[in-house]
């Protein structure tokens, strides 16, 4: 898939995460802001580039704020923006692309 | 062939905000009987599609430690419904809740998608049960032709909210604006042999408001409720579980009925009560209640 425009999904509330997806410079370009960084940033990093990998982007800088987000909430927060960022809402990949 | 959890126990049905981490993360602490994951009316209109998502992967991933899975859907005359029921049914979700049922052709039309949504996702035909609830004057007046209209229909639920401002009336601790819908529904629930769920009781400070609400509905045959907050789930599950008395009196009754038939008797007493066949029904439901609420260790 190939990152539009920005697109911005989840919130800044407890156990969510905020990531925001904007269209890249030829790769993958990662940030993280976490109170757990030390502890979770490899793992959030992980779960991040294996969600943009199973959507097929390749192009994309992507930012998360992280608030103590468990690995399903931090993949459905990466497939919302992405999603958003082409303007899908319907005939969504479920156990495809999206797993 | 339709799931076997269709008569489960569902003395509680806790609504939570699918589009909320923290919400849904972990609600089986509180030992609800059913979820309710909600797509509907907690969330926002430009959250629709962020809230799938979540419910999705929380679906796949979560451990609800044996709780019912519902998903409430976005009306029909919404843009958002059917892939709703795609996300929903590809998640695994073990039902689906139809918001503002009016009609068995709103049930049919759902039936529809959940099977197409079966095939689609590789998941059992008939393996994804739905309730329905119902909103408007309009839908109790159909209540059983909602009942009767699917094999996967497990139930109906009151929305009380809703329908009171379509009665335009509003909510009271009385009850007395729900009462007329209460009954149609329960009678016509229990016509069709699916199950009957009230609707949410929203004041949390008053507690005492809610146990007197609870066992209104108990006595009318209700079988649960749908609540708002965890606090209300001891409450519901104390008014609906058999008491220790209810349950031995239940297994003489049981027990004294096999036996006084075999031996051509229609009509005896039990603890001073007159009893005959015509108790033998409802006996054997208070043992079957006590044994998936967890307290009956007999052997009948």
């Amino acid at each position: 898939m190939e990152i539009k425009k920005p697109a911005i999904a989840g919130t800044l509330e407890s156990s969510d995460c905020q990531v925001t997806v904007e269209p890249g410079d030829g790769s993958v370009e990662f940030s993280l802001e976490s109170a757990v960084i030390h502890q979770y940033g490899n793992q959030i990093r992980k779960v991040v580039m294996q969600t943009l990998d199973n959507l097929g982007v390749d192009n994309v800088r992507i930012s998360v704020v992280d608030k103590g987000a468990l690995d399903c909430t931090i993949k459905a927060r990466v497939e919302g923006a992405v999603f958003r960022s082409v303007e899908q809402m319907k005939n969504i990949p479920w156990g495809g692309a999206v797993k | 062939m339709i799931n076997a959890e269709k008569k489960r126990l569902r003395r509680t049905m806790m609504f939570l905000n699918a589009q909320k981490p923290g919400l849904i993360k972990d609600p089986y602490i509180y030992k609800p009987d059913s979820l309710m994951l909600d797509l509907e009316d907690a969330v926002a209109e430009n959250q629709k599609d962020a809230a799938r998502f979540s419910l999705y992967h929380a679906l796949q991933e979560i451990d609800y430690h044996g709780c019912e899975r519902v998903v409430r859907i976005n009306g029909l005359d919404t843009p958002y419904w059917e892939e709703d029921i795609r996300c929903a049914v590809a998640g695994g979700c073990d039902a689906i809740r139809i918001p503002k049922t009016e009609s068995a052709k709103d049930v049919k039309l759902v039936e529809s998608a959940v099977e197409a949504a079966e095939i689609e996702f590789g998941v059992p035909v008939g393996r994804t049960l739905i309730m329905a609830a119902i909103e408007s004057a309009r839908g109790v007046m159909k209540a059983l032709d909602i009942c009767e209209s699917s094999e996967r229909l497990f139930g109906i639920a009151l929305s009380g909210g809703d329908y009171t401002k379509d009665l335009q009336t509003h909510i009271t601790t009385t009850g007395v604006e729900l009462m007329g819908a209460r009954q149609n529904m329960i009678i016509a629930a229990r016509a069709a042999g699916v199950q009957c769920f009230d609707t949410v009781y929203t004041n949390l400070d008053d507690m005492e408001g809610f146990r007197r609400s609870v066992e209104t509905i108990h006595l009318m045959g209700f079988d649960g409720k749908s609540i708002i907050n965890p606090r209300q789930i001891s409450i519901v599950h104390e008014i609906f579980t058999p008491s220790q008395k209810d349950i031995i009196f239940a297994e003489k009754v049981v027990r004294e009925i096999d036996t006084k038939k075999a031996q051509g008797i229609g009509v005896f007493t039990v603890d001073g009560k007159m009893i005959d066949i015509a108790f033998y029904d409802g006996a054997k439901r208070t043992i079957e209640l006590a044994k998936a609420s967890g307290v009956y260790k007999g052997d009948l």
